[in-house]
């Protein structure tokens, strides 16, 4: 099938690509890109299917390199098929789903499952993430090498993060063997101590223990150390804290190969909202579903986090997608699991961002596909000869986040019901439209 | 007011009405002897206590009610039923209201909100424990011979909470509610038991020592303290290195007894760690009003039963 998408205005950062023109697809490939109307005498003479992006945004595929699919062993919060649905509803052409399955990913047995089951769902493409260490236990190195070679692009532990610090050394210099990065989930647990959120005037208030900004700052610190003496690629996940992209910044400008991601619910949320979110809320896990590791932070921290992400300093946006069953959320704050989805919301959350003007439009582009590409050696582009994956997005979209819109098996979101004003409209993987909305077809 | 959850969500106007009614039905508690009949209150209790369900228990049968019993520890709860299948099954014997305590902060807002029931929070995790704070300002009240028909009735009094702030939801429902009343609060505790930011809570004054001079100074300005129980329990880690030190440096010894105004009044809201926070001699002194607390307890729990029923 070949496409032409008409009359978008493409913006492609890494190309410094920003300007109306119309693109043809063909065979999975970006076959010719060119001025608005270029190719308008093809289309009687040719079998071309043609989308309508007059007045929409053109970018290169999303990518969301930080979600839980739950496959294998926890399908009754997600699903591959249900995860990359969502994804591809969400703008996302690409995901990279976290190895804290059951059984866990450390082993190319479960990486291929991954793949093969991502393959029988032909929704977005999925990049496993490979454990660091064997069951996740932070005790022995998982087989990184067969793990890589069935496909793994990149290793973390997440949640479980590794503490001993002599470990972490030797994974750091056996993945810099192979060159992957590995993705640190930056927590002290030991200063943490399961703390349900953050520590601050609100968990003073509400007399919860709180889990100190340090504990972020003081792993973050170590992780670029261990990056300086292997000279491994790390990427720090879900960066919550002012003083952790502080780090981050100067282990950049030392040239270290260190990077950052950032949730859009850090960049638009904080702690506040725990102490508000009971009033009016009539469903029963409100305070719940503003639980999440890292935890929301106060706003202070909040604008050093939009800041950094326009500077560059914070990479890219993650969307830490973590589905989770009413079973999980619906008990005693303390003992609610962590997470909140994010597949479906990332990408109206950042055009909003955009709309306010504390993004800009090129950098949020640019944190949702060159940057995340980049870490997983997956280049997307809009030039002649690239992959054809890509997000169209529409700007005057006005729209409200019901239940009904989730593809997830999960509705761990505190959006629902949220008003939007932005979001994906269409979504192509290599070549294919996997999603879109009625109005895309002329 | 069909909810008693927090202090922090009361105003002075709602807490010195439910004072003022706690007063009322002390002195004429044979007009409210029926106020509860054929009405129905759940003891949801999801964590150990004696004296607070005790007196909620003794509070509804003086106003004509009848107690459902539930005791968490010996609960199906262990074998894995949740807080709510607990509670939607509970509920089908019959309950007009719940008095609810449970280790977790903010699970009785949670429960109230889903199940729709009047609810009165008997202490949630750290968080709140609004009838104690209810009691002690009864009791002060009452020593004080003041009224809290009268706005900002504690006007211009010091009050000493001195202890393990960190973990006292004691401490976090007395501080919104004496604030509120318009005394002075001056918290005393090491940097090991006290939030680390303060900044949403009312203006407060915060000494880390109470053997300086300021701490002693302190102390003898003050018209009554304090003292909250080292709630052993909930201390995750060290905290400070013994109970002599602890004692040494942040007790009510009998040398501190010594410092106190005549007038002034030591509250505490048990069970007491003798020899701890508080030596016996001041727990049993005439200056105590300990035992107080505990009778005038019946008194606010009646009235926060009778304005959540109401």
């Amino acid at each position: 099938m070949m496409f032409l998408i008409r009359g978008g205005l493409l913006i492609d950062p890494s190309v410094r690509l920003n300007e109306p023109k119309d693109i043809l697809i063909e065979n999975g490939r970006i076959k010719a890109v060119d001025r608005p109307g270029s190719f308008d005498h093809l289309i009687l003479t040719m079998p071309i299917r043609v989308l309508n992006a007059n007045r929409k945004v053109v970018a290169p595929g999303f990518f969301d390199v930080h979600v839980h699919l739950r496959e294998p062993g926890l399908e009754y919060k997600e699903t591959i098929e249900s995860g990359t649905t969502a994804a591809i509803r969400g703008g996302f052409t690409s995901v990279a789903c976290m190895a804290n399955t059951l059984p866990v990913n450390d082993n190319a047995i479960t990486t291929r499952y991954i793949l093969e089951k991502a393959r029988e769902a032909g929704n977005a493409r999925v990049f496993p993430i490979g454990a660091v260490t064997k069951g996740l236990k932070g005790e022995e190195l998982a087989e990184i090498g067969m793990m890589i070679e069935a496909g793994v692009r990149a290793l973390s532990d997440d949640g479980m993060p590794v503490m001993n610090s002599a470990l972490m050394r030797k994974a750091m210099e056996y993945a810099a063997t192979f060159d992957v990065p590995i993705i640190s989930h930056a927590e002290d647990l030991n200063l943490s101590q399961g703390a349900p959120m953050n520590e601050g005037a609100v968990s003073a208030l509400l007399g919860y223990r709180g889990n100190p900004a340090a504990s972020e700052e003081i792993m973050v610190a170590r992780e670029i150390a261990l990056a300086r003496l292997t000279g491994a690629r790390v990427h720090i996940a879900h960066i919550s804290t002012r003083e952790g992209v502080d780090l981050v910044r100067r282990a950049k400008e030392a040239g270290l190969d260190v990077t950052a991601e950032v949730t859009p619910h850090h960049l638009v949320m904080s702690d506040r909202l725990l102490m508000e979110c009971n009033h009016g809320c009539s469903h029963r896990h409100a305070r719940a579903d503003y639980k999440m590791a890292p935890p929301l932070r106060s706003p202070d921290h909040q604008e050093a986090l939009i800041q950094a992400l326009n500077d560059g300093v914070i990479d890219m946006v993650a969307s830490d997608h973590a589905p989770h069953g009413c079973v999980d959320k619906e008990t005693e704050f303390e003992l609610a699991a962590n997470g909140i989805l994010g597949l479906q919301t990332t990408v109206p959350i950042l055009m909003g961002l955009v709309m306010q003007n504390k993004l800009s439009a090129e950098r949020m582009i640019e944190s949702l596909s060159t940057a995340p590409g980049k870490l997983f050696s997956h280049r997307v582009s809009l030039v002649e000869g690239a992959v054809a994956d890509l997000t169209i997005l529409d700007f005057e979209r006005d729209w409200k986040l019901t239940v009904a819109d989730l593809a997830s098996k999960s509705q761990n979101s505190p959006f629902l019901e949220r008003k939007f004003k932005g979001g994906a409209i269409a979504t192509m993987v290599a070549g294919e439209l996997k999603w879109s909305t009625a109005e895309m077809e002329e | 007011m069909q909810n008693l959850i927090t202090v922090r969500e009361l105003n002075e106007a709602q807490l010195r009405k439910i004072l003022t009614l706690s007063f009322e039905i002390k002195k004429n508690p044979q007009n409210y002897s029926q106020t509860l009949r054929g009405k129905s209150v759940l003891q949801f209790f999801v964590e150990n206590s004696t004296r607070t369900r005790m007196s909620f228990e003794t509070a509804v049968r003086k106003l004509g009610g009848t107690n459902i019993g539930f005791a968490g520890s010996a609960s199906s709860m262990s074998k894995g039923e949740t807080l709510f299948d607990t509670l939607d099954t509970i509920r089908q014997y019959g309950v007009d209201a719940v008095v609810m305590r449970h280790s977790s902060g903010g699970a009785i807002d949670w429960v109230s909100r889903s199940c729709g029931l009047p609810a009165i929070n008997a202490g949630d995790g750290q968080h709140e424990h609004p009838t104690q704070a209810l009691l002690d300002a009864f009791t002060l009240l009452e020593y004080w011979g003041l009224s809290p028909e009268h706005s900002q009735p504690m006007k211009g009094k010091k009050i000493l909470i001195v202890g393990d702030i960190l973990h006292s939801r004691v401490a976090r429902s007395n501080i919104q509610s004496l604030t509120k009343l318009g005394a002075d609060v001056v918290l005393v505790a090491p940097k090991t038991l006290l939030p680390n930011d303060l900044g949403l809570f009312p203006k407060l004054k915060v000494l880390n020592r109470w053997d300086d001079e300021e701490g002693k100074q302190v102390l003898a300005d003050a018209d009554a303290v304090m003292m909250l129980r080292l709630q052993l329990e909930r201390q995750k880690g060290a905290f400070f290195p013994s109970f002599s030190e602890y004692r040494h440096f942040w007790g009510l010894t009998r040398e501190r007894l010594s410092l106190l105004k005549p007038k002034a009044v030591i509250l505490h809201p048990g069970p007491i760690n003798r020899g701890v926070e508080i030596d016996p001699e001041a727990a049993d002194s005439p200056q105590s009003l300990i035992l107080k607390q505990v009778e005038n307890g019946v008194w606010v729990r009646m009235a926060a039963l009778v304005e959540v029923l109401s």
